[in-house]
């Protein structure tokens, strides 16, 4: 459930962040939710909502390189943060998820990219955890997940 | 070839409706809201508005708004729009608002009071309701049916063994990523003012067909627009024209743009679920496990309205006696009343209700004659020649037996059943097993169906010679964009680079009936091919058809001698010959075809805490010529990872009627981590009468998996489980 700006109650906060590398300057609401002021404010659509509550994942964004879901982050706590989104995903390394099929209907995608290109970057994780494991905060209803698990293993250049 | 708009998904720049600017038509938008019934059955006997709002600056739509009948249009037309003083099930639409301010609106909304004199609801749709609960006839019935083969007593009479069963299966939500979405605005049109209806759906002529109802316009004065869609799986089959009516209503009295979407809490509580089942079995069986009578009883939760119940059962009754052949079967079925959210279309369409019941009791004939269940099935699986429950005779040189040998070879089967039997020996507390089900999917519309919709597609031959396939089939994710355009390039000798696929848009494209029935590839997709075949003769000489570059040319000419004008072959649906069915006897060809599958599973029980894991499953499907392997596969095990979740996991929880559990949080579907691998293979045997030579593929991966994962926990546990979903609630009294 979203809670932006508009009771008159509510007063502003100013905060400065990174945003997938530019300076961004905005007043805030103390309760709008990151993935309203990135959607609905800064224009960046490409994160989803899909459920509001933290579980499916649709909302992930990176905040200071550790992915979070973006429905449950107040924006005023990104202060000073650097937050990445999809948009900053550079469109030809995907190549592979769409030849392992990792995208259907497209409503999870964004956040599982940004998943996935996250674990990419920090491939050492795959070493205690499994690639299933470390993708269960995504949910698809779709893919059935071996899309996804196949398309994220071939983008990173792990074993087939 | 790869999804055509794969990558858009991917980098996030795909726009679903509630992405999208509130620019162009949707300048100065504003947004609706529903008021809803918080109990089950009762007369509406007050609704105040909140204090501390000025209603007058919102815009309000109450019942008499409606410029038609309050009806939403389908098969009865018995489901208001708006609850007309009247509630029937919890978390029905009351009243509708409208304002630019979402988070203010939001507040007015939670101020609306509904007072209801409650009436005694109709809960459980298993018992036979009081005369108090009766609000449909004299005893609730929605709808029944009836198949009728050879005789039962008969076969009864001649019986070795009989065995009994009662089988139960839950409501599932349909939790497709995207939450319902929908957007209306005003157009001017030559005839009038038209009203404009774009959203999240997949069959853009329900809609439309809605909106004509209840607006009182002809289709000159109705558009609908598919947007994106981000999953639908039957929940944006018939819901969405409930959702574009109340937009268009909010449209029509604020004469501004409206735009709806839920949030998933919403979503989860008041739109349709997959209708819950209780289905019995008594059968009939000599001492091999043949079959010699079938008694079926299915009773479906049909919700508080007739919605799609009707068809519903009518698939469910069909494939209730599973992919085997019996003299003497007598199928029952109905749907009934309850006072709770409507039971509507969810892949599968009642057919993995009914399997997952006969499934299982084939293993349990098995064990009561001491059998193995391949043997049970073996013995009474379909041949080419033999007939099913309505006497359709079985063609077109599918061995059954041959892929269920084929499927257990991949799957390891024996290799799993011994080491299984043999950890069991050892291990202190896991057990494991291994399950199989072997399953049948008619493929279209069920008997006259594909008749009666007379679907049509257009292909338009462009100036440039390219060509623009216009259907009113809608890409949810299963991939109708991408194979369209293969099937008509195909056709047409073409590279893909120069084939469009136009967005449903009913005021473009024809009405190729509802996206559903895992008809798209196979019916609609063959009108493809022969639209093209149209298009190809109208600028051939001698009305012989060209292909490639000849017919580009000649398409480019055309344009040249016809300036300004359309060019556009048309195909019309016309059935495979010999195909009848009696729709009132049901006796005949209940399908023009059927997809076929074997499922195996092997599973993991922890004695401890009665929890099940998936540790293998092996899903072949026979789904005639696949036309895109990446596509197709993923159709499977996205089903099977569905039926996973329907099976273990996925349950709704009530509470006076309505959902309680409406959240990610407490319902809980499969995650990457809860299941396996899905092994699918493909055994290809193209249907002469399908697209590109397919049959349908998205609902036939729901038929098996519940009956095979649930057979073999039977077979890991010794235990018995008949109702689904196996929660570990469920499960732990049966592990004695
Ligand atoms: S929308 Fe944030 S986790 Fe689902
Ligand atoms: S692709 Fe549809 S939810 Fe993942």
């Amino acid at each position: 459930m979203q809670t932006t700006a508009s009771n008159p109650a509510a007063s502003t906060l100013q905060i400065a962040f990174s945003l997938n590398g530019q300076a961004i300057d905005i007043a805030v609401d103390p309760r709008e939710r990151l993935l309203d002021t990135l959607r609905y404010r800064l224009n960046l659509p490409g994160t989803k909502e899909g459920c509001g509550e933290g579980e499916c994942g649709a909302c992930t964004v990176t905040i200071d390189d550790l992915p979070a879901n973006s429905c449950l982050v107040p924006t005023f706590q990104v202060r000073g943060c650097s937050v990445r989104t999809i948009e900053s995903v550079p469109k030809a390394e995907l190549g592979p998820m769409l030849a392992a099929g990792a995208t259907q209907c497209g409503a999870c995608t964004p956040g599982v990219v940004m998943t996935a290109h996250w674990i990419k970057q920090h491939s050492q994780v795959l070493e205690s955890q499994t690639l299933r494991a470390l993708m269960a905060g995504n949910l698809c209803r779709c893919t059935g997940y071996d899309g996804i698990i196949d398309g994220v293993r071939r983008w990173i250049g792990g074993p087939q | 070839m790869q999804r055509l708009e794969g990558l858009s998904k991917l980098t996030g720049a795909e726009r679903y409706l509630d992405d999208e600017p509130l620019e162009g038509p949707l300048k100065g938008c504003l947004w609706g809201m529903t008021v809803r019934s918080p109990v089950s059955r009762g007369k509406i006997t007050r609704i105040t508005y909140g204090a501390g709002f000025d209603w007058s600056q919102f815009v309000v739509v109450e019942p008499s708004d409606i410029p038609g009948p309050n009806e939403t249009y389908l098969i009865e037309n018995d489901q208001p729009v708006l609850a007309p003083g009247y509630v029937r099930h919890m978390h029905e639409a009351v009243v509708l608002i409208a304002h630019q301010d979402r988070n203010l609106l939001r507040r007015a909304v939670a101020s609306v009071r509904v007072d209801v004199a409650p009436e005694p609801p109709a809960l459980d749709f298993r018992l036979t309701p009081r005369p108090d609960q009766i609000q449909r006839g004299s005893d609730n019935l929605l709808k029944k049916l009836q198949i009728r083969k050879g005789n039962i007593e008969r076969g009864f009479a001649q019986a070795h063994k009989i065995v009994e069963g009662e089988y139960e299966t839950g409501a599932q939500e349909h939790v497709y990523i995207e939450p319902n979405a929908m957007s209306a605005w005003i157009e001017d049109g030559p005839t009038g003012d038209v009203v404009v209806v774009r959203g999240s759906m997949q069959c853009p002529y329900y809609v439309l067909n809605a909106l004509k109802h209840a607006l009182k316009r002809d289709e000159s004065r109705v558009r609908v627009i598919q947007s994106p869609t981000g999953g639908g799986f039957g929940g944006k089959e018939d819901y969405p024209s409930t959702i574009a009516l109340h937009c268009a209503l909010l449209t029509l009295k604020a004469r501004r743009p409206v735009k709806i979407v839920y949030d998933r809490s919403e979503d989860m509580a008041a739109t349709t679920k997959r209708h819950p089942s209780l289905v019995r079995h008594r059968t009939a069986v000599d001492q091999n496990g043949k079959m010699l009578a079938q008694h079926i009883e299915v009773i479906l939760d049909g919700g508080a309205y007739v919605t799609l119940s009707p068809v519903v059962l009518s698939r469910g009754i069909i494939h209730a006696a599973g992919p085997y052949t019996c003299e003497n079967v007598l199928i029952e079925g109905k749907a009934v009343l309850t006072n709770s959210v409507p039971y509507g279309a969810f892949r599968g369409f009642g057919a993995p209700q009914t399997i997952f019941a006969v499934e299982r009791h084939m293993d349990r004939i098995a064990a009561a004659l001491n059998l193995d269940p391949l043997q049970v099935r073996r013995v009474n699986l379909l041949k080419d020649g033999d007939t099913t429950s309505t006497q359709q005779v079985i063609k077109g040189g599918t061995d059954r037996h041959a892929l269920l040998d084929q499927t257990l070879h991949i799957a390891n089967y024996d290799a799993h059943k011994r080491e299984a039997e043999k950890f069991n020996r050892t291990h202190p507390y896991l057990r494991r097993g291994v399950g199989v089900a072997t399953v049948l999917h008619g493929a279209g519309f069920t008997g006259n169906g594909e008749v009666y919709l007379n679907s049509k597609v257009d292909v338009a031959g462009r100036p440039d010679g390219s060509l623009e396939v216009l259907a009113a089939s809608t890409e949810m994710g299963q991939g109708t964009n991408t194979v369209f355009t293969k099937i008509a390039a195909d056709a047409a000798g073409y590279d893909i680079a120069d084939v469009f696929v136009g967005t449903p848009d009913t005021f473009r494209v024809p009405n190729s009936g509802p996206t559903v029935a895992s008809r798209t590839v196979m019916v609609v997709g063959k009108l493809v091919e022969r639209a093209i075949d149209e298009l190809a003769r109208q600028v051939g000489q001698n009305g012989s058809p060209l292909r490639g570059p000849a017919l580009k040319s000649a398409i480019q000419a055309w344009h040249r001698a016809n300036p300004e004008s359309e060019l556009k072959g048309r195909a019309t649906y016309q059935p495979p010959p010999d195909v009848k069915f009696d729709d009132k006897n049901y006796i005949g060809d209940a399908y023009a075809t059927f997809a076929w599958g074997v499922c195996v599973a092997a599973v993991e029980v922890d004695l401890r805490t009665a929890a099940v894991r998936v540790l293998d499953f092996v899903a072949a499907q026979d789904i005639g010529k696949v036309i895109n392997p990446v596509l197709a596969t993923g159709q499977v095990q996205g089903g099977v990872v569905q039926a996973i979740g329907w099976a273990l996991t996925e349950e709704m929880k009530f509470k006076d009627g309505g959902m309680h559990n409406n959240t990610l949080t407490n319902y809980i579907i499969p995650t990457s981590d809860d299941v396996p691998s899905i092994r699918v293979h493909f055994h290809e045997n193209p249907y002469p009468h399908g697209g590109g030579g397919a049959k349908g593929v998205g609902e036939l991966p729901m038929d098996g998996p519940a009956p095979a994962i649930l057979n073999a926990v039977a077979h890991a546990t010794g235990a018995d489980p008949r109702a689904i979903p196996l929660t570990p609630e469920r499960l732990l009294p049966l592990l004695r």
